[in-house]
């Protein structure tokens, strides 16, 4: 949102927030040194960084590079073998069961596949949470679930089932029901993988308007480049379960890294060879 | 050689330690869950609809194909020592002591136990249990503890159902068909099946119940990769709760007898 001119496939207004710059600005998320070693492979090693409040960050790398993994030691769907996650300060893999549960109603996520509940419809997936974790009357959860999914274009498409739905509109019923409880943080893993540059470009502007409205803290992890750099404030790139360089998005588009500037730029030529 | 031999048995006994544990966990876990509230009555009540009421057409079939086999069985093999009279008594302490619990608990593992697994593993793999993690809902809570519960409502109610159909498809083809007095096959009945015949039966459907509801949930929570994964883990779930409510009733009856 703040780094370079906005191309054709910039996709909404220029935020007034300044980009992240650490110092007084207390992250909202933090991960110290995470190792996570999975088949006897250490997929994670030593993973430290900051996830601004109010800010949308960008993680950005190779396939395979640990960025998933990295979102789900964020919410606790994984623990480190070392290392710590804090979410506002507290460690959450020190938390019991309940407590945990008590954080992640912090958070929404929106997952690759959108993971909505395939025996209920648009509707209910939406008013899930809704009905599980607040004592809102049926009305109340009605109402609010009908301004989400108009919101969201899907206001025809609320007795649908997933799968008589569009891969657009899975994520946009995803990401309808991410932020139903107004969470202050939403993770976004891929949300725009696999779909056409017009629906891709229509879920992104769905999440920034999102963003304008709330201004919720997001992680992405996006394969949109160079567009995410138009989009987001801050970037953090990973490769081979490590952090490489963290920064805005004119720092990392400017980077003199190797890596970095391969990923970017797109070569074929550099330090990672693939073929 | 022989250390290899020796390092592979090693290997082999840890590695079911680890699966044993991990199940053990697994069932004190998803019972703690479904013992203490918020009990979550509709899911529950909606297990016991999938589980209990839509298991009850196969229930009947084969109990009534299992009643009138016993009776064909029996009746043939009575009349070599002329006791048709004990007829009723014999098929009646046959479906109450172990078949009824028995053949019960196998067409429920065929029929609810690989679609629980089935279920839970497509959630698993769809992301939909990690989904659920997200939104701070306890996912055994939510998942496998109705489960458990509907079974060991619905897995008793299914072999008393099965029992009483089983004992009118022998009363069918033993009174009707072949002919014995009909006062001598319930007289006899009532003479020889005691309370506690029909209490271990309700003990051992009880123990079915949970093993099924074990096994298949857990198969399904903890299914492998992709759509062949969770093939896998149904097969799996099916074939292990099987082999082990029959196992369980040798040990059970050695014990009740």
């Amino acid at each position: 949102m703040t780094g370079g001119p906005p191309g054709r496939n910039v996709i909404c207004e220029p935020c007034a927030l300044d980009p992240y710059t650490g110092g007084d600005q207390e992250p909202i998320l933090r991960l110290i040194g995470v190792e996570k070693t999975l088949d006897g492979q250490k997929v994670l090693d030593g993973v430290s960084l900051e996830i601004p409040r109010s800010r949308i960050t960008a993680i950005i790398g190779l396939s395979g590079a640990g960025k998933s993994l990295i979102l789900k030691h964020m919410i606790g769907l994984m623990k480190p073998d070392r290392g710590q996650v804090l979410v506002g300060g507290v460690d959450i893999n020190r938390l019991s069961r309940r407590e945990l549960d008590g954080v992640r109603n912090r958070f929404g996520m929106l997952f690759q596949t959108g993971a909505l509940f395939d025996s209920m419809n648009v509707f209910e997936n939406v008013a899930f949470p809704l009905r599980e974790k607040t004592a809102l009357t049926e009305a109340e959860v009605r109402d609010k679930v009908r301004g989400i999914l108009e919101k969201v274009g899907l206001e025809a498409a609320e007795e649908k089932f997933p799968d008589e739905l569009s891969g657009g509109m899975v994520r946009r019923a995803a990401l309808a029901r991410a932020v139903v409880m107004d969470p202050e943080i939403i993770l976004f893993d891929e949300p725009t993988t696999g779909l056409d540059p017009i629906i891709r470009n229509s879920i992104l502007n769905l999440i920034c308007r999102t963003y304008h409205e709330h201004h919720f803290t997001m992680v992405m992890i996006s394969h949109d480049l160079p567009d995410i750099f138009h989009w987001c404030h801050h970037v953090v790139v990973v490769h081979d379960g490590k952090v490489v360089e963290v920064g805005a998005p004119g720092e990392i588009q400017n980077s003199v890294n190797p890596f970095v500037r391969q990923l970017v730029e797109g070569d074929i030529a550099g330090p990672v060879q693939l073929m | 050689m022989i250390l290899a031999v020796a390092e592979a048995l090693g290997g082999g006994a840890i590695r079911a330690t680890r699966a044993l544990g991990k199940m053990g966990v697994f069932l004190g876990v998803s019972f703690a869950r479904a013992a203490t509230p918020p009990y979550r009555a509709g899911n529950i009540v909606k297990q016991v609809h999938f589980i209990g009421v839509k298991s009850v057409l196969v229930i009947v079939l084969t109990a009534a194909f299992t009643g009138m086999v016993l009776a064909l069985q029996g009746y043939n093999t009575l009349r070599r020592f002329g006791a048709e009279g004990v007829l009723g008594s014999v098929i009646a302490l046959s479906l109450i002591r172990e078949l009824g619990p028995v053949l019960s608990a196998l067409m429920v593992t065929g029929r609810a136990g690989s679609a629980l697994t089935a279920e839970i593993g497509i959630m698993r793999i769809g992301e939909q249990i990690d989904s659920l993690e997200t939104m701070g809902i306890d996912p055994i809570r939510y998942l496998v503890a109705p489960r458990l519960l509907g079974l060991l409502l619905s897995v008793p109610l299914l072999t008393a159902i099965f029992d009483v159909v089983g004992i009118f498809g022998g009363y069918l083809v033993g009174v009707k068909l072949l002919g014995v007095n009909a006062g001598l096959f319930f007289g006899q009945m009532e003479a020889n099946v005691e309370l506690v015949d029909v209490t271990n039966g309700i003990w051992k459907s009880l123990a079915f119940a949970l093993l099924i509801g074990w096994v298949c949930t857990f198969k399904g929570y903890f299914t492998g990769r992709g759509a062949e994964g969770v093939s896998q883990a149904t097969t799996s779930a099916v074939v292990v709760s099987s082999v082990l409510v029959l196992v369980c009733d040798y040990f059970l009856t050695s014990v009740l007898l």
